[in-house]
């Protein structure tokens, strides 16, 4: 075929684009391929490809929806905690002239794609996973207000995900840091298709996360049940309502910026140029007015978990409800207000720096009030040490060292000497994984009965617990250390030899951390083969006090027979201080939304588009961009998206409880 | 809340609704879509913020006195407000049930929306021949990034427009087709808004810089 009509149908994609030449990176696709046959003929053999399809992937169920979101970041954590041990093996080697064994053209994408992995596709789908399977139980409602929406949302997720993972195996990931700040990212210094992957996974994904923040916000704030006024809602229920405020108020920022990077280079316009007027901090600045309210976006929800899980396994209602409620209203605001202590180095001047220096450390006020929140609703409890209780105590010891290194480079003139250095790495890993990670563990443990009707195995889970928290000291204490000497963030090798003993330290942590996935992993499979010892009949298996308790675990698609009638902030401990009598009779047929494909379609030919925009392959482009109209609009044509589940079927699942209940008595 | 619950006049707490009625259908879609809205409105906030940083920077090219013809932009800027009235009409003909009426009113929104885009790409299209490309300089970049997506979500509205038309036309005004008709309403009026702004900022104050 002519070169020109090659370059027609493939764009830039040809052979040379797979990295036959990085025997890392075949060998990960030979190991990733056979086990993806493996599971492919797996799921063939045992005829699952339908139940999956009618069952999960079409499903609007937000309790279904939460749970592919939690896989989704577990399966991703795998990756991009891949990388972290490559990066973590390479600079504890690369020592003494050794050049380690990662050349520099594949670390930079190491480094790059392990930052954009974590936080876009390992802390966003565990956070949105669980709002999405909690907060319609918490405040006892029977799904979310827009519940196709939810559906599409979660693909366009896996969408950007599969853009990402496909960079692996199919060309190259961006070489720019996770933010990918332009002139760098600009198509002058990174003229391949990394940055080109960076930005269409993100878009792709970003759609799907601010879709689904107007649809919590809405759920929220409509589909509360009856006596669950505002200043009843779980702490939980609270902080994904803020959490959603921050994703609608700044995922369209980075949807701008990164359109705008985009045009850069694309169409050759200049706005992040060096020439013709364009300006790189303006990214900087746009970027980071998006990324700093993005770490609240993820810490907030994990406040709220342990929210949950302290006043549960203290046996106490929650210490100050209602300063727990205005301090995260009040990070909620402050969180605009920090952006550019991302960048102290940029020159704005004195005055700028102080004023965002102050707002940074101003955060951390109502920040202790919850950390103390957190320890007066321990006071005096009965406490009970669970899994989910020691993530929260490994948190709150972990998190405040975190925030103190935080408010240390909040300091202006701190900064100029700490910028950019491995101090700040070992911070946001401090926060990050002290917060959001423990965070997700504590509550993946907590709710994990709910969802499928057996604990997890605690014996795995706390050699896990014992293997993430030593590791995690392990890793980045080291890194405080390095960055107070000046060593520098994503740097490839090292000439001073007396720095080695704290990578090869870092290291071991970072193993100790990968002992903990493992253990994790195993956890999952031990308590799935010990299902029936681990049972839950009660439906509240750890004395709780919020309404997710209330109905079976798991719950029925229905979630709640009759809707719950709320008095008391903590409805559930409420309503069995009272003496609740579980309603027996008088079932009603129950509306509830239909299964669709659309969603999965939609957000398939988004991917394609994607792809096409990567490799130039315009028809592909053209064409997916056409059929999302055509489907899209197809689907607004469907008048009919609900439907009753008879009264006959909510009796049997009823009954079906009462005898559990009889049973467990 | 559709109930109000007083465990006091009863004696007897009530802890679930025994008699209840789902939600109506479009519960939160009002809500949900202003909400949309707003993220939106963020979209051209950066927009204009952008364009309000690097809006000077002309890169010693063209700058808005070289490029601007005001009389067009008040033309084009009529079309669109004209069209928001007439979409207003065709929400007041809606709530009488005049479906005849309602087509006809949303087929001149449409028209106008139309000529508004026509008068746009007409200008853009002038510029670009006068050697005024978005590649030209950071000013050029953001005036028509700026411009350009409002163009484009009059666009979107456009497809919506039809799209609705056919519905109208296929179901009637049933309860689902005037809460998307409100919804596009809505969206329309807002783009409108978002116009007024662009009026201003960009056009003129643009030949005022």
């Amino acid at each position: 075929m002519s070169p020109d009509l090659l370059k027609l149908i493939f764009g830039r994609l040809t052979f040379e684009s797979l990295p036959l030449h990085e025997p890392i990176v075949v060998g990960t696709f030979a190991v990733v391929a056979t086990g993806g046959l493996i599971m492919f003929a797996g799921l063939t053999y045992f005829r699952l490809w339908g139940y999956l399809w009618s069952e999960w992937f079409t499903s609007v169920d937000h309790k279904r929806i939460g749970i592919m979101y939690m896989i989704l970041g577990i399966v991703m954590l795998l990756r991009g905690f891949a990388d972290a041990l490559m990066m973590r093996l390479q600079q504890a080697l690369a020592f003494g002239g050794s050049e380690g064994y990662l050349n520099s053209h594949h670390y930079d994408q190491v480094f790059t794609a392990h930052g954009v992995i974590m936080i876009f596709f390992v802390a966003m789908p565990l956070v949105t996973g669980l709002m999405n399977f909690v907060v319609p139980l918490q405040i006892g409602a029977r799904d979310v207000s827009f519940p196709f929406l939810n559906n599409f949302s979660f693909w366009m997720t896996v969408g950007g995900a599969v853009l990402v993972m496909a960079s692996l195996f199919i060309g190259e990931f961006a070489r720019t840091g996770w933010l990918a700040y332009p002139p760098l990212s600009n198509i002058g210094y990174s003229p391949d298709v990394g940055v080109d992957y960076y930005i269409w996974g993100l878009q792709v994904a970003g759609i799907g996360t601010t879709l689904s923040g107007i649809n919590l916000i809405c759920t929220i704030v409509k589909l509360r049940c009856p006596g669950m006024t505002m200043m009843r809602m779980p702490v939980f229920t609270w902080t994904a309502l803020c959490t959603n405020v921050l994703i609608v108020a700044s995922f369209p920022v980075l949807t701008v910026v990164l359109a705008l990077l985009s045009l850069d280079r694309y169409v050759g316009t200049n706005f992040f140029t060096n020439d013709f007027g364009g300006s790189p901090m303006m990214y900087v600045n746009l970027i980071w007015i998006w990324g700093h309210p993005e770490v609240y976006i993820l810490v907030l929800p994990a406040f709220g978990i342990f929210s949950e899980v302290t006043s549960t396994f203290s046996g106490k209602r929650l210490f100050g409800y209602t300063s727990m409620v205005y301090a995260t209203v009040v990070i909620t605001i402050l969180s605009y207000l920090v952006w550019l202590h991302h960048f102290f180095t940029m020159g704005s001047g004195a005055s700028v720096n102080s004023f965002f220096g102050i707002t940074t450390m101003i955060i951390s006020i109502p920040t202790g009030a919850k950390m103390f929140n957190w320890l007066f609703t321990m006071y005096r409890g009965r406490i009970r040490f669970e899994l989910p209780m020691m993530w929260t105590i490994a948190f709150m010891l972990t998190f405040v060292l975190g925030g103190m290194t935080g408010v240390l480079l909040a300091v202006p003139p701190a900064d100029f000497v700490l910028h950019n250095s491995l101090f700040l790495i070992a911070h946001f890993h401090n926060v990050i994984i002290g917060g959001v990670v423990f965070g997700a563990f504590a509550g993946i443990g907590y709710w994990f009965p709910k969802a499928f009707g057996f604990k997890l195995d605690p014996f795995w889970g706390k050699l896990s617990f014992w293997f993430w928290v030593t590791g995690f000291y392990l890793a980045f204490m080291p890194l405080y250390v390095l960055g107070l000497m000046g060593v520098t963030r994503r740097l490839r090798v090292f000439d001073d030899p007396s720095l080695q003993i704290w990578f090869i330290i870092a290291g071991i942590g970072a193993f100790l951390v990968f002992l903990g996935i493992l253990s994790m992993l195993m956890q999952f499979a031990v308590s799935f083969l010990r299902r029936e010892q681990l049972k839950d009949v009660t439906g509240d298996p750890w004395d709780a006090r919020t309404l997710e308790w209330a109905t079976s675990s798991p719950p029925p698609a229905y979630n709640f027979a009759f809707t719950p009638v709320v008095h008391d902030n903590d409805a559930w401990w409420d309503m069995k201080r009272r003496g609740y009598q579980r309603p027996l009779t008088g079932f009603k047929p129950i509306h509830m939304p239909s299964s669709t494909g659309t969603g999965i379609i939609l957000a398939g030919l988004a991917t394609a588009m994607g792809f096409g925009l990567i490799w130039y392959i315009w028809w592909l482009a053209a064409a997916s961009f056409a059929a999302m109209l055509v489907v899209g609009i197809g689907h607004t044509f469907n008048y009919h998206r609900d439907f009753d589940i008879p009264a006959d079927d909510v009796i049997r699942a009823e009954d079906a409880r009462t005898k559990l209940l009889a049973g467990a008595k | 809340m559709t109930v109000t619950v007083n465990p006091a006049q009863t004696g007897e707490p009530v802890f679930y609704l025994a008699d209840e009625h789902p939600h109506p259908e479009g519960y939160s879609t009002s809500l949900g879509f202003w909400i949309y809205l707003m993220s939106d409105c963020l979209i051209f906030a950066i927009l204009f913020a952008t364009f309000g940083v690097l809006g000077g920077n002309y890169a010693a090219g063209p700058a808005p006195k070289d490029l601007f013809e005001l009389p067009l932009v008040a033309v084009n800027t009529s079309m669109l407000l004209l069209s928001s009235i007439t979409y207003g009409f065709a929400m007041l003909t809606m709530q009488q049930n005049k479906i005849g009426q309602t087509q006809m009113w949303l087929a001149i929104t449409g028209l106008f929306g139309a000529a508004f885009i026509g008068i746009e790409l007409s200008e853009f299209a002038h510029m670009i021949h006068e050697g005024a490309t978005p590649q030209r300089s950071a000013f050029l970049s953001a005036f028509f990034t700026l411009v350009g997506t409002h163009g484009l979500h009059v666009t979107c509205g456009l497809i919506w427009l039809v799209t609705l038309m056919v519905q109208v036309w296929k179901f009637g005004l049933i309860e689902a087709n005037r809460r998307r008709l409100m919804c596009l309403s809505m969206f329309w009026h807002f783009l409108d808004v978002v116009w007024i702004g662009v009026f201003t900022f960009v056009y003129l104050l643009g030949v005022l810089r």
